[in-house]
């Protein structure tokens, strides 16, 4: 299993009814690699995370994790994988010691091995003193971080975590971030973790991936991606009086174009190549008036924040 | 099953440490003492005027005293109540408080889960049983002196796994409940309205159709009033509890000998003695066996729908 990948997606696809969640998504995540799974909201994230624990069949393709086929060998793959859940939960009124212990039992660490476990973890996440208090009572932040310590008792190969910051005020979330860049460090663990916020991700993943409507519209390391992007794609603002929908189709149709959103009479075409000379000509064609026309630059922090804006 | 084993005993201290259980069981035990007391004391001044009646000792349980009902309809009333107490959050309270997601993904089986859990209910509905039993048996033996045949023993066992059976389908209710409601309270209210609908508003709705498909007066012939009389006890037969009532009445009280109406010319010249206990259980054995299919029906329902559910934070 040396140069395989201990997570890997292939073909991976989820379809609710008409909705397609997940859409052919292909995925690899080496051994001691962060990565990082960034997408707005509703972008499909926790349906892949879900499928590549087996704990939702997918329409087609497949997921591995450390060799396994997370949909007919799930308990393997939950063995190996530790994965903390969107929101996660816990027993509020059993204290965070017997929350850890009950995860123990359920995968079968020796009794006396989890007892020492748990209060290790607990250190580990910075909660050393407050294994007897009772969930209930805790912060946002410290369940996440007693959510962290949780997936560990375990002792998975790897790490799954979905939105681990979310809804954590900023000096929490460093130290999450902070946690997980130390877990994968000291402990050699892989690590995928998703998010909607590009600035976390960016500085602790070694590579991330962007999904947008369960397509992956992007994959490498962060720097690498920027230029890609750049280099590759660009995006066009253009003010057109009036803006009707047959513009749109029209600019749709010239070659290259990726894709057009309009807001008012705002368009923003997304295109592989050089288009301007055809926007235009199809502007007139449809008897509108263009009043501008601006090149955008396609960073990663643009794409992104574009549809992180969108999604809100 | 190592798994189950870990949500069973997880389970199993949840309910003998909750507050709801504990009323419940308080309330039981409470009601349980006191009809057996009034119990004993009419049986003590009855046991000094006929020395050698028989099934003394069953009387504690089934004996009742002006408007205290006996021991065994208080189970009969509260053990439905117990079975949904333990169940009606089972499944919808660790999906919204977020649990769920984090259970499932432990290397254990789904099915364990809601295994663990219906037979973590069971297992405290037996324990309350027994030890009401055996509390109940104690003072029934302190206040009349007679101890228990063998035959009665037997026949509180029968009494007691009848129950635990009974009382497991509300249980199994319960948890369907949590399974296919979101809210709490939705599935709460849903079992206590079903319950309602079943063991008061099924008495009248029986009467009410049998008499408009059959409709009599005091003036009617035996055959039609036989007729109302027997409708109306099947339609009562759809609900559990008048199948439970009516084996739990044939169990604990050997003088039970039939369980429809009958004429007055049938038993004429009939002596009343008591059934042996065969001939009892099979009078019910009919109701036993549907009790039991019903049990497993809504359980086996429940865990479909769980295993198939998706399961998000
Ligand atoms: N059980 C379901 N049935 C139908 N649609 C669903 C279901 N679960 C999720 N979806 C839809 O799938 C899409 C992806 O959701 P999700 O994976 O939760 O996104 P993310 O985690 O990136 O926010 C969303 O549009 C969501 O509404
Ligand atoms: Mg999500």
């Amino acid at each position: 299993m040396a140069d395989q990948a201990i997570i890997d997606a292939t073909n991976l696809s989820k379809v609710y009814g008409e909705l397609v969640a997940v859409n052919r998504l292909n995925l690899q995540v080496q051994e001691g690699e962060i990565f990082g799974f960034l997408g707005p909201n509703g972008a499909g994230k926790t349906t892949t995370i879900l499928m590549l624990l087996g704990l939702t069949e997918p329409t087609t393709g497949a997921a591995r994790v450390c060799g396994y086929n997370s949909a007919r060998e799930p308990l393997k793959v939950k063995r190996l994988t530790g994965y903390l859940p969107e929101n996660v939960g816990f027993y509020g009124e059993l204290t965070a010691r017997q929350n850890l212990m009950y995860t123990a039992r359920l995968n079968a660490v020796p009794e006396k091995l989890a007892v020492s476990r748990v209060s290790e973890m607990m250190e580990v996440v910075g909660l050393p003193d407050v294994g007897d208090k009772k969930v209930a009572e805790f912060s946002r932040g410290m369940k996440q971080r007693l959510g962290i310590a949780d997936v560990l008792i375990k002792d998975p190969k790897v790490i799954i975590l979905d939105e681990p910051t979310l809804g954590i005020d900023p000096d929490g979330s460093a130290r999450i971030l902070d946690l997980i860049v130390d877990l994968s460090h000291r402990r050699k663990m892989t690590i995928m973790l998703s998010s909607h916020m590009l600035y976390q991700v960016q500085r602790i993943c070694s590579r991330v991936g962007i999904l947008v409507k369960g397509k992956m519209v992007a994959l490498g390391s962060v720097d690498q991606l920027g230029k890609k992007l750049e280099a590759g794609k660009t995006t066009l603002d253009v003010e057109a009086s009036p803006a009707t929908p047959e513009l749109v189709d029209s600019i749709k149709r010239i070659p290259g174009v990726l894709n057009v959103e309009k807001s008012g009479d705002l368009l923003t075409i997304a295109a592989d190549k050089e288009v301007r000379s055809l926007v235009a000509k199809a502007v007139t064609q449809t008897r509108s008036a263009l009043l501008q026309m601006r090149l955008q630059d396609y960073t990663l922090e643009e794409i992104y924040l574009r549809y992180f804006r969108e999604a809100h | 099953m190592r798994g189950m084993l870990a949500v069973f005993w997880k389970e199993v201290s949840d309910h003998m440490g909750s507050r709801r259980f504990l009323i419940l069981f308080a309330i039981i035990g409470l009601a349980g003492l006191w009809a057996t007391y009034v119990a004993a004391q009419s049986i003590r001044s009855e046991l000094a005027s006929n020395p050698d009646s028989r099934f003394v000792f069953l009387r504690v349980f089934t004996s009742s005293s002006g408007l205290l009902p006996p021991f065994v309809s208080f189970i009969g009333f509260f053990g439905p109540l117990v079975g949904l107490a333990l169940g009606f959050d089972a499944i919808n309270r660790e999906m919204s408080e977020g649990t769920m997601s984090r259970v499932l993904s432990q290397p254990l089986y789904r099915d364990s889960v809601i295994n663990g859990k219906f037979l973590a209910g069971v297992a405290t509905i037996t324990v309350m049983l027994l030890s009401l039993i055996l509390i109940v048996s104690g003072l029934g033996l302190q206040l009349i002196g007679v101890p228990p045949t063998q035959e009665e023993m037997l026949r509180l066992l029968l009494f007691v796994m009848t129950s635990i059976i009974y009382i497991a389908f509300w249980l199994g209710l319960a948890i369907l409940f949590s399974i296919l409601f979101r809210r709490t309270a939705t599935s709460a209210l849903g079992a206590i309205a079903l319950w309602v609908f079943l063991s008061f508003f099924m008495v009248m709705i029986a009467g009410a159709a049998a008499d408009a498909a059959i409709p009599v007066n005091e003036g009617s012939p035996p055959e039609l009033l036989v007729r109302n009389a027997n409708l109306r006890q099947g339609i009562m037969r759809m609900s559990p509890t008048t199948l439970y009532d009516e084996a739990i009445g044939t169990i604990v009280s050997p003088g039970v000998r039939t369980l429809g109406p009958v004429l007055v010319q049938q038993v004429q010249g009939l002596i009343p003695t008591p059934l042996r206990l065969s001939q009892s259980l099979n009078l019910v054995w009919p109701q036993l066996t549907t009790i039991v299919a019903l049990t497993l029906v809504v359980f086996a329902i429940g865990y479909v729908r769980f295993m198939r559910q998706e399961i998000r934070a």
